[in-house]
């Protein structure tokens, strides 16, 4: 017997209510049942962060989390990055410092990005190099993403927020995405 | 991989998560951050028949000060905020945990990932498990029977085996003593994988020479391993390089750890008489 839940979860600012069997995995409720196909999934254990998106704001490994436990949250996948087709400033520097070779990798490292640069403005090369750590990819070595990131970083600094288009024009959209939630009540942890 | 089916069931409290664990009996889990557990299922080592997520029940999110000088942090605090630790009062004493949890997992691991989880775990490499053996913490876990306090020496049984009942929350990790000098130093092939050794260490000095000293090795048994004769070697030492290399020496002599895909038996020992040594060295340098 299949053990199915209703779950109300905000993926980019946009409601989504479905029946989630309690066994499939976030990225599988992203990519499978709401089409967020930008998610990829490499391992399916949590070691090379491929599928990697936001959840209320913090970055988690999709393979890692179970949909029903997205229930009542807001997911930020590398879909709601660009606006009205223009590239944010950090899927720029990515494109400027060669950050990707075979693309694979490339949405779980964008959205590890914009988690750090939204929670330090300024990072350290050190601070980027350890938590870019997280993630694997097999083309580039790494330097170019290192780079990409510190750049997206430069350019915002002291200016606006850091991760272009999410924060940017969805800022409301999230809001209204919780708002959405709550007035369809069982809003909860 | 995909992970068997199982029944979801949410705990809004502690009594709650503990009844339905009752109700569903030893096949089932308790699910709070899910990194060490969920990547288990997806490759099928373990199937629990139902998982309680205990990830919303409030006010488990804490690190505070305990019984004057000591520390207590709540089962569901997050690795993150252990790194993020900032209370220079907490820190006066705890800075290992600050230290030591940068190399717990990777950020985004850390981010959903809870020390009490990690505890419950009982991985005899995690660096939570190490620190709670060095530091002589209590776990505190809730069951059917009531509260109930369990000294870390009680409280590692082996590969993934704790002294916690099938019915049992833990709600609070307790570190009584502060350790102004402590340290933890591992080696992993990469950054966040878990440690092919790991060695956490406290050391009591008083003009120049130690007066007393604590090693515990994570990686080279089947739980958290003090190792006694180490520590003998410190007792009364001058401290520096020749008594750390010594403590080291002394260790890998003593530890039988087995071979596997990571890493020979006798890499281990090397290993661990390296991660003794710059273990020691970082205590003895860390004045606060």
């Amino acid at each position: 017997m299949k053990d199915v839940h209703s779950v109300k979860i905000a993926v980019n600012g946009r409601l989504h209510e479905i029946d989630v069997e309690s066994r499939r995995t976030l990225a599988d409720v992203l990519r499978h049942d709401l089409g967020y196909t930008g998610t990829h999934l490499g391992c399916e254990h949590g070691i090379c962060g491929a599928c990697t998106v936001l959840v209320d704001g913090l970055a988690v490994r999709s393979c890692l989390a179970f949909g029903v436990q997205a229930d009542g949250r807001e997911i930020e996948t590398v879909e709601g990055l660009e606006s009205g087709g223009q590239l944010n400033s950090l899927q720029e520097a990515f494109s400027a410092h060669h950050a990707l070779q075979c693309g694979f990798c490339t949405p779980g490292f964008l959205m590890l990005a914009t988690a750090l640069l939204r929670e330090k403005l300024d990072p350290t090369e050190e601070e980027v190099r350890e938590v870019m750590s997280s993630n694997l990819c097999r083309c580039t070595g790494y330097q170019g993403i290192i780079e990409a990131v510190l750049d997206a970083a430069g350019k915002n600094r002291g200016t606006e927020a850091v991760d272009g288009a999410v924060s940017r024009e969805t800022a409301e959209d999230r809001v209204e995405g919780v708002s959405l939630l709550r007035e369809a009540g069982d809003h909860t942890q | 991989m995909k992970p068997a089916a199982f029944e979801y069931r949410r705990a809004t409290a502690v009594e709650d998560a503990v009844d339905q664990l009752t109700e569903l009996g030893d096949e089932a889990k308790l699910l709070a951050g899910g990194q060490s557990l969920v990547p288990m299922m997806n490759f099928r080592l373990v199937r629990p028949s139902a998982l309680v997520d205990v990830a919303g029940i409030p006010d488990l999110q804490y690190l505070e000060p305990h019984d004057g000088r000591g520390l207590k942090i709540g089962a569901l605090t997050p690795h993150r905020w252990v790194e993020e630790m900032e209370d220079p009062e907490l820190l006066e004493g705890f800075s290992v945990l600050k230290r030591a949890a940068r190399w717990v997992g990777h950020y985004p691991i850390r981010t959903l990932g809870t020390f009490g989880g990690s505890i419950a775990h009982g991985d005899p490499s995690a660096e939570w498990c190490l620190l709670a053996a060095l530091l002589d913490a209590e776990v505190v876990a809730v069951g059917s029977g009531g509260e109930r306090v369990i000294p870390a020496s009680d409280f590692f049984h082996g590969f993934f085996m704790t002294a916690l009942e099938p019915d049992e929350m833990i709600v609070e990790v307790r570190f009584p003593q502060p350790a102004p000098n402590a340290a933890l130093q591992e080696f992993a092939r990469r950054a966040g994988d878990y440690a092919i050794v790991a060695a956490a260490v406290t050391l009591d000095m008083e003009d120049g020479k130690c007066r007393s000293a604590r090693v515990v090795l994570g990686g080279v048994a089947d739980v958290p391993l003090r190792v006694p004769e180490a520590e003998r070697v410190l007792e009364g030492a001058d401290v520096g390089r020749e008594a750390f290399e010594e403590a080291g020496r002394e260790a890998a002599k003593v530890v039988d750890p087995p071979s596997d895909v990571q890493g020979t038996s006798e890499y281990r020992r090397d290993l661990s008489a390296v991660m003794v040594r710059r273990a020691l060295e970082e205590a003895a340098g860390d004045v606060g």
